[in-house]
């Protein structure tokens, strides 16, 4: 998030799109109904009716995989009602009257067609959003996991960058991250490009640093994205593989792909609180300490470093993932001497200056937002105050395409997976949590009564959905929260994996992001095998 | 600002608060049972009544703002005797079980009862019937001791944006509960839970596993999305039993159904214990000695065949800086490869 969890309730405008925030976030959706009780409106993007439609002023009910028309559209209709930030883009922006020409075709009559939103519901959004300068975007995967993911969330910017609603508080492009740490893994550098603090791997000077740091040569070459490691693996060119706290054979598009995968390789390292659908393919499984059972630091969505404390010992012969990794090293030749997760912490400090300025100490009182380039500094709340730290920044024209699957006689539905609110991603820890497990337990897909109808799919009949890679059995769930033609499927469910059906082909040419958002599928009743 | 004088002293607060959050903010204490300042005001329980010169009748500090040059009287002997009988003719529709209640030691109502030296009771006779078990899997909604304070409806309502609880019926047999008075089945975040000042509402699988003297209380973070809400962990003998949050921190106290109630995976049979080796297509328990042994000759033999680039490592968004800055750390310095890599994608 460019801005903080507390602006939220002094926002005035929130645009939410591609996110079910009530499910996948339920405290942030709290903090926007609160903006909402002090006045704000909400605008919603999304081809369901997430639970938080009913809060909003304005639900557009987009086809999927045309958020580019949408809000391509949007930008079309500030910029032709003059809503425009003009002092921003001149002072702030490169690139505006070339974009702009990107922007003629996309007339509301156009977005309409384009993307089944009637074209007075996207000019009063546009209205909504570009009259308002304390109106904040908030998004999650339903625009990143597309094939267009990274135009997409080009395109988000734009419209940020047209209104200057960035920079200040209470407004910014907001991205909610799905998990409890996955801004400290970015952070601290589990990406294949970059060390710790986004400093590439591949620009010499930042190599040399690393290598003093570390005392050891390393690499130039950029590393190999977890999507095409399985893809890698069938190759043969990657022969082993150590997955600490992941589960990519449920998570991965294609389970049938990724399982094959990771049964090529020589050698498979699994280290987990449980034993996953990955570890059963491992050669080696290494017991681990869940969040209860360590110290440490995680950072949210909205850059706050805050305190992670043991409160129960680990089962068993159970270790901590710090001393697992640093034995292993040493035995590899490497010696890694910590003495404690605080050790760790301020060696990646002295190695990012936007952590330098935190310790162990001052967490003691709460959270800190990075960056936070010394010990006095008082944490940031929101980035880019008085302008972007590389100077005037550019529109980038996005134009729309097409998804990689669409429906067609075939496959005539569109599949879309997420979260629901009582599971958590493959159901490793909310599965075997009683309560939860009683009362969400079952798999499900969505289905519009008009299609169910259609194919005399009855509610909760057991039904097979496939695609072009497999085919998995679960409960038909008629409602009206999916638009018809699509049907949505939560992640959770092992035993009716979802991404048996998802495309492993279907990437981001960027960000390697896989287009969870859009499988084309066909739903058939079991009665009619006979 | 405002200046206003609150038992004779001379206090200065922001415009538009209440009597009592301006008594709060300056360490005097006014009982109350309804109040939450997260919440709307709402007046119910009385609790809080203050004398304020020119007004006859004693008001709700709760519900009053603070005026310029107000005179307010946080206490006398009227005023407690008020608070006294308010506390008496709750406690004499109350079970009373305290000695094996779940909430005791962390009761409101109990330490007012404790506060007023409530031994007997004027007004003991007919005790309203609220005695349906409602058999939702997360939340004991024991109505026995509600007392109506109306802060889970307003949780649920205002916070949450649900309202699957309201108050129904009048008088004696007003009561709290889902429409029709059928078995909940809304969002289980347990807001509610949270806010309720008795044993009225508690979370059922924490139920016999440990009242709050006996708990250890540690602050954490939840482990499932990113919002990063702080949570308490009640730990009793080496088990977490109860989770929560402090009101003061960013997510205000507000947790969801997995954040509150998805916890005892932490405990569950199924968690690994020791090192496996798989031998013959089949798990077998080993030492942490020769795993790393054994981990250690696989890797180094495949890094001197294949070369560095055919490791790849995958880490994880669900654990911590430090463990994820010392798995990239080992893939790049110990091993000497850049595939590393974790879900941010997925």
């Amino acid at each position: 998030m460019t801005n903080s969890l507390r602006e939220i309730e002094d926002n005035e405008v929130l645009f939410i799109t591609g996110s079910n925030t009530k499910e996948a976030h339920p405290v942030i959706a709290n903090m926007m109904l609160k903006a909402r009780r002090k006045g704000a409106k909400i605008i919603i993007a999304d081809p369901r009716r997430v639970p938080l439609v009913r809060f909003a002023e304005l639900w557009l009910q987009q086809r999927p995989g045309t958020d580019i028309a949408l809000l391509n559209t949007m930008a079309h209709v500030i910029l032709k009602e003059g809503l425009i930030n003009e002092q921003f883009i001149n002072e702030q922006t490169t690139g505006f009257n070339d974009w702009r020409a990107s922007l003629d075709a996309f007339t509301p009559e156009a977005g309409e067609k384009l993307t089944g939103v009637p074209k007075g519901d996207l000019v009063r959004a546009a209205r909504i959003y570009g009259c308002s300068r304390r109106a904040a975007i908030y998004y999650t995967m339903g625009i990143t996991q597309h094939a267009q993911g990274t135009a997409n969330v080009n395109a988000v910017a734009n419209l940020a960058l047209l209104t200057g609603n960035i920079g200040r508080p209470f407004t910014g492009i907001n991205p909610l991250r799905g998990q409890n740490n996955v801004q400290g893994a970015c952070d601290a550098g589990c990406l294949p490009n970059v060390y710790p603090g986004y400093q590439r791997v591949d620009i010499p000077l930042v190599q040399q640093t690393f290598e003093r740091a570390w005392a050891m040569p390393l690499s130039v070459r950029p590393g190999l994205a977890a999507t095409e490691i399985t893809g890698k693996a069938l190759e043969g060119a990657v022969k082993a593989l150590y997955v600490m706290g992941e589960n990519p054979v449920l998570g991965d598009p294609n389970t049938e792909h990724t399982r094959k995968g990771f049964q090529k390789l020589d050698f498979l390292v699994v280290q987990d609180i449980f034993l996953t659908e990955t570890g059963m393919l491992a050669d080696v499984v290494l017991p681990a300490t869940c969040f209860a059972e360590k110290d440490g630091t995680f950072i949210n969505t909205d850059r706050r470093v805050q305190r992670v404390r043991k409160a129960v010992e680990p089962p068993g012969e159970a270790r901590e993932d710090w001393r697992v990794i640093a034995e292993l090293s040493k035995r590899l030749g490497y010696e890694m001497r910590y003495e404690s997760p605080e050790e760790i912490f301020e060696e990646l400090g002295r190695l990012w200056p936007a952590l330098e300025g935190i310790t162990y100490g001052r967490l003691e009182r709460g959270g800190i937002q990075w960056p936070c380039p010394t010990r006095s500094h008082p944490g940031t709340e929101f980035l880019y105050k008085g302008g972007f730290p590389r100077g005037k920044v550019s529109f980038t024209a996005v134009s729309m395409a097409p998804p990689v699957e669409r429906a067609d006689r075939e496959y005539p539905l569109v599949l879309t997976t997420g979260r629901n609110l009582f599971q958590y991603h493959f159901g490793s820890m909310t599965r075997r949590a009683a309560p939860i497990e009683s009362h969400a337990g079952k798999p499900y897909a969505e289905i519009h009564p008009e299609d169910a109808e259609h194919m005399r799919i009855s509610q909760d009949e057991t039904v097979r959905v496939t695609s072009r890679r497999g085919s998995i059995r679960l409960t038909a769930r008629i409602t009206e929260r999916v638009r018809r033609g699509e049907i949505f499927i939560p992640m959770h469910y092992a035993e009716a994996a979802v991404n048996v059906l998802t495309n492993n082909e279907a990437l981001d040419a960027f960000s390697k992001t896989p287009e969870f958002k859009i499988t084309a599928v066909k739903v058939e009743r079991l009665a009619q095998e006979g | 600002m405002v200046r206003f004088t609150l038992d004779d002293q001379e206090i200065v607060v922001p415009e538009g608060i209440t009597v009592l959050e301006a008594a709060r903010r300056s360490g005097i204490f006014i009982p109350t049972l309804c109040d939450d300042s997260r919440l709307e005001p709402f007046g119910g329980c009385r609790l809080c009544v203050v004398q304020v010169q020119g007004i006859p009748r004693l008001v709700t500090a709760c519900t009053t703002p603070v005026a310029e040059g107000m005179r307010v009287q946080s206490t006398n002997e009227e005023i407690e005797r008020r608070r006294r009988t308010i506390v008496e003719l709750i406690l004499s529709d109350h079970p009373n079980d305290c000695m094996v209640c779940e909430k005791a030691g962390d009761c409101n109502l109990q330490e007012l009862a404790y506060f007023y030296d409530l031994r007997t009771n004027r007004f003991y006779g007919q005790r309203s019937q609220r005695l349906v078990k409602d058999q939702n899997p997360f939340i004991e909604r024991d109505m026995e001791k509600c007392i109506l304070c109306g802060k889970c409806v307003r949780a649920c309502y205002d916070i949450q944006g649900v309202g699957a609880i309201d108050f129904t019926s009048r008088g004696f047999t007003a009561k709290i509960a889902p429409p029709f008075e059928k078995d909940l089945d809304c969002e289980f975040c347990g807001q509610c839970v949270s806010v309720c000042p008795t044993g009225a509402l508690m979370s059922k699988q924490s139920l016999g596993k440990g009242r709050q003297k006996d708990v250890q209380e540690v602050d954490t973070i939840c482990p499932y999305c990113g919002c990063g809400c702080n949570l308490t962990l009640h730990v009793s003998r080496n088990e977490v039993v109860r989770v929560t949050s402090r009101p003061d921190t960013i997510n205000e106290g507000w947790l969801c159904v997995k954040g509150r109630f998805g916890y005892s995976f932490i405990n569950s049979p199924d968690r690994l214990k020791t090192p496996l080796i798989k031998k013959d297509g089949k798990f077998a328990e080993a030492t942490w000695e020769e795993t790393f042994d054994y981990v250690a000759t696989r890797l180094g033999a495949i890094k001197s065949k294949h070369g560095p680039d055919a490791i790849g490592g995958l880490s994880s968004a669900r654990c911590s800086n430090e463990e994820n800055y010392l798995f990239q750390k080992f893939m790049r310095a110990a091993i000497g490869t850049n595939n590393v890599d974790h879900c941010a994608r997925l």
